[in-house]
């Protein structure tokens, strides 16, 4: 009870600040250097001197790819940086409200924090507690800064859930969070948030992990939310397209310093550093579709973007067939009591043509199926039904002895290019390793010379045959794993999210190194992902997922013009548009 | 197995690149190690040790360790001549007479003190090379006057040289009851516990990291049938265990402790590897292995294996510790290693009877020897697993 009134007589002093002059900034940032001590003599300096408003009543948006010191500008307001190796520099200041956040005791802090500052994490699965009903996680934020206890904090809690667009909150508000979806898990953390009318929202990748459906509700509440409490939204993202939808101001990092920032509509309209112009341009677009997309070289070394004529995408009817897949299946049985079985069907009834040398685009959200479909052609999972005809033979039904020698034509590239390399292994024993396994050259020697040759292909110089993949960037790691699927020269590549965890530009570079080995190799791939933007630009067909079932196949450019079915033309109008979007919308 | 791997490491490219070396993991976790003052110490403790035991084992030092070289209970130098010491040299004045003195002195002051000694020297006697040669078997009636009958038997066997020999009155460690030197029998006990404690560690490592791997890995039937027997053998107290798997191997020796050890042992690690192995086969680095058509058991031990390595790594150093203390329980309780070899716990079985006669030095011989090593290896072993934890390295996926 001492806390609650300590709380009222601090927000009275804070309302009284903040009044003071309503056109200041909120939240200034001036000169903020942040260091880490990676070991006893190393340095680095993640965050070097940026300056930078937060205005009221709008959203900054901080966007930058990864290690440009965005995450850390924003832990560094709320004073969250790991206290043992980092160090904010004495001359940094952090001012809100007359005071400065950078040089302020813990515990003060800590009043502010979740009070007039909170924050918003990417993955809601892990920002919940799992053994705490969602409502008791709201009740405790407003016990512990409201003051409010019992039917009160209850009532407050069912009214916070209504707002962040919850269904039926009564019933949601006993629910644990693994019964929600992470939709809903996003919404109940905004809820937590906001529980105490924060000034301003710190927004981190917010819905990096969710689908773009959800993506788009989350953004939308985001906003609505920003103009009903009047506060503002530090927006941090890689994605700019997002950016375009939300931000007033937008403040472009790289390696630690602000290249670019200003109103979006100067960023967006106007662009005067190269990098920006880069990062803009650097994304597949849906209206267009260049020959090469541009990579960041391009406009930092000023040639300005390559290859930009548009390329013809499409599969004729006369395209021979590499893969005709029909009626694929795969359940998965979880137990249900002692004896029974309950069957869930991950991929139901999947058919499809894959035209030799082309590539077919599978998007669907999360759960729709897809990956299993790569998967189970792979036979990394045994297929339940169906038929998959490589060159007219079943590879389904074959004995794993007879499949052996289709294994090495069909090849898959993963997601995380971070897991899917072995650590322990050199570049080279990575590389080297299917050449040994399938008797490929006749000697060591003929394996290097072999291995050489696709590092140079796939754009690694050849030291790195004795490089550990630790010591590659996430992009390089991706090349690595094109380049272990080319070992075996595959007539399928089948392509698993392998762009989205990667950042814009090095998305750019992975995905023309992908075309251009289609054009060279006659590759056929089967490219999986919920980017819509990226399947566009690389599928010469569609095939859009929902529920494991197959919901459209077509031509990619028809498919973006006139989807026909609703599920399609949802998941296209939730899209981020970028700034074209936003601009019509004030218009 | 279709395992090559010495084809693996490419370690003859056409062409030599200049390049410098990679730091692998392995490199990197021992710099991390290096770096820790703790860890470096502990770890020249546990390798002074290990060199003490290969001296020893080797037989270039403390191979002597059975000669009595000082007289019965010789006292450390460093003590002062208080009244034990002034009765240990009025025993060596007077050789002949020691084995009267101290069977009255002993009547005198305490009911029955002797008879664990006796069981012991009837045990030696049963040896035959070690102690009585004559095989002249204790006669009942050698309780009132026991030590005098060894002894000469003892002198008879190594030689009427040895009757003369002069022998130390005091030792600079002390002497145990045969006037062995506890200096040398500590390292020779050392060598005993140590190699002990480390090979049965391998042994319940071994199979282990085997079953826990074909469990993890194969999952389904092979997972239930390695959960059954590893139920099986944890719901049996561990003593009944060991007096089980002693009573099948009959003789008592040190393969024996090692055997009991080693089978007895392994299902900590087995649940611990088993784990691993459930989460890796799932990672994708080893669906990629599967795509690009490595054999099961390439992927278990080629890909998966030197990724959980470092869990059987810490779990071997724990595993040694424990053993190590294991085996000096077990000799202590007389289920260890035979008479004729000595180890910490067949030293602190002894101290037991001694410390009654207040001769203290071989129960510290025994227990600092042990103290420091075991808290050595278990700071070295804390330090190893921080060194070794992928979690405090950023950026390697597969590993965290």
């Amino acid at each position: 009870m001492i806390f609650r009134k300590d709380r009222r007589g601090d927000g009275g002093v804070r309302d009284a600040q903040t009044a003071g002059d309503p056109n200041a900034p909120l939240v200034s940032v001036r000169d903020l250097r942040v260091r880490f001590r990676l070991d006893k003599r190393t340095l680095f300096e993640a965050v070097k001197g940026i300056s930078f408003d937060i205005p009221r009543n709008s959203t900054v948006a901080l966007v930058g790819e990864s290690g440009s010191g965005k995450s850390v500008t924003s832990l560094a307001i709320l004073g969250l940086l790991p206290a043992e190796n980092s160090i904010v520099d004495r001359k940094s200041q952090i001012l809100y409200g007359g005071r400065n956040l950078a040089g302020m005791s813990m515990r003060r802090l800590q009043k502010l924090r979740g009070a007039d500052i909170s924050m918003i994490f990417q993955e809601p699965m892990t920002s919940l507690n799992p053994v705490f009903t969602c409502g008791y996680q709201i009740e405790e934020v407003l016990k512990l800064h409201m003051g409010l206890t019992g039917n009160r904090a209850r009532k407050r809690a069912l009214e916070l859930l209504d707002e962040v667009g919850i269904p039926d909150p009564s019933r949601k508000i006993n629910a644990y969070p693994s019964q929600m979806s992470g939709g809903q898990q996003q919404r109940v953390m905004i809820a937590m948030a906001i529980a105490c009318e924060p000034k301003l929202l710190i927004a981190d990748e917010p819905t990096t992990a969710l689908d773009v459906t959800i993506q788009k509700q989350i953004l939308d509440l985001i906003d609505e939310l920003k103009r009903r409490r009047q506060m503002s939204v530090l927006f941090i993202t890689h994605d700019l397209a997002v950016v375009g939808e939300i931000a007033d101001r937008v403040v472009v990092m790289r390696h630690g310093e602000i290249r670019e920032q200003g109103a979006a509509r100067e960023v967006f309209e106007h662009p005067q550093d190269s990098y920006t112009r880069a990062l803009l341009q650097c994304r597949p677009q849906l209206d267009r579709r260049p020959m090469r997309l541009p990579v960041i070289d391009d406009f930092i070394s000023g040639r300005g973007p390559q290859h930009i004529e548009e390329r013809v995408r499409g599969v004729a009817p006369s395209d021979p067939t590499i893969l005709d897949v029909r009626n694929l299946g795969k359940s998965f049985w979880s137990r249900e009591g002692l004896f029974g079985r309950r069957e869930f069907k991950a991929v139901e009834g999947v058919s499809f043509k894959l035209p030799r040398g082309k590539t077919l685009g599978l998007v669907g959200e999360s759960g729709s199926g897809k990956t299993t479909v790569g998967l189970t052609l792979m036979r990394l999972h045994e297929a339940t039904t169906g038929q998959a005809l490589f060159e007219g033979k079943d590879i389904l039904a074959m004995s794993s002895r007879e499949f052996a020698p289709y294994k090495r034509r069909i090849q898959i590239i993963f997601q995380n290019p971070y897991a899917s390399l072995n650590p322990r292994f050199t570049v080279g024993q990575i590389l080297t390793e299917p050449l040994t396994i399938h008797g490929i050259g006749a000697s060591p020697q003929a394996r290097a010379d072999q291995v050489f040759a696709l590092l140079d292909r796939v754009g690694l110089p050849e030291v790195s045959f004795y490089k550990y993949p630790h010591e590659f960037s996430g992009g390089q790691r991706q090349r690595i794993a094109i380049a272990r699927c080319l070992t075996l020269k595959p007539d399928i590549l089948i392509c698993d999210e392998s762009v989205s965890a990667l950042d814009v530009s090095v998305q750019a570079q992975v995905l023309n190194l992908l075309q251009d080995l289609q054009d060279e190799f006659n590759l056929s791939y089967i490219f999986i992902s919920h980017d819509l933007a990226v399947v566009k630009y690389i599928s010469d067909q569609v095939m859009v997922m929902s529920e494991g079932k197959v919901v459209e196949v077509q031509q990619s450019d028809e498919l973006y013009r006139h989807p026909r079915e609703a599920y399609t033309q949802r998941l296209l109008a939730a899209i981020p548009r970028g700034w074209q979007g936003a601009a019509a919308a004030p218009a | 197995m279709a395992i090559d791997l010495a084809t693996l490491p490419a370690a003859a490219p056409a062409r030599e690149i200049p390049h410098t070396v990679s730091p692998s993991l392995w490199t990197l976790a021992w710099r991390r190690l290096r770096q820790d003052r703790v860890a470096m110490v502990s770890m020249a403790i546990v390798a002074a040790f290990l060199v003490l035991i290969t001296l020893s084992a080797t037989g270039l030092i403390a191979a002597d360790w059975s000669r009595e070289v000082g007289v019965n209970y010789a006292p450390p130098t460093f003590m002062g001549p208080d009244a034990s010491s002034q009765h240990a040299q009025t025993e060596a004045t007077a050789p002949a007479a020691e084995g009267e003195t101290l069977a009255s002195h002993y009547h005198s002051t305490i009911v029955d003190p002797l008879a664990g000694v006796l069981a012991e020297i009837r045990a030696r006697q049963g040896k035959p090379p070690a102690a009585a040669p004559g095989g002249a078997a204790a006669s009942p009636d050698a309780t009132v006057d026991p030590l005098a009958d060894v002894m000469a038997d003892i002198r008879a066997g190594k030689g009427g040289a040895v009757v003369s020999e002069a022998r130390a009155a005091t030792l600079p460690f002390g002497g145990d009851k045969w006037g062995r030197d506890v200096l040398k029998k500590t390292i020779k006990g050392s060598e005993t516990s140590i190699l002990v404690g480390i090979l049965s560690a391998v042994l319940a490592t071994f199979l282990g990291t085997l079953f826990g791997a074909l469990a993890g890995y194969y999952g389904k039937g092979v997972d239930d049938f390695f959960n059954w027997f590893y139920s099986v053998f944890s719901s049996i107290p561990y003593l009944l265990l060991i007096l089980a798997v002693a009573a099948v191997l009959k003789q008592k020796g040190l393969v024996t402790i090692v055997l009991i050890l080693g089978l007895t042992g392994w299902s900590g690690i087995f649940r611990l590897v088993r784990g691993e192995y459930l989460k890796h086969k799932a990672r994708e680095y080893v669906q990629a292995a599967d795509a690009i058509g490595a054999s099961n058991l390439r992927r278990m031990f080629v890909h998966i294996f030197p990724n959980i390595s470092h869990v059987v790594l810490v779990q071997l150093s724990i595993l040694t510790v424990a053993f190590i203390k294991s085996e000096v329980i077990l000799s202590f309780l007389g289920f260890g290693v035979p008479v004729d070899v000595v180890s910490w716990g067949s030293m602190l079985n002894e101290a037991q009877n001694e410390l009654i006669l207040g001769k203290w030095w071989q129960l510290v011989a025994a227990t600092v020897a042990m103290a420091t090593l075991v808290t050595a290896f278990s700071l070295f072993t804390d330090a190893l697993r921080d060194a070794l934890d992928p979690k405090l390295k950023g950026g390697t996926g597969a590993s965290a």
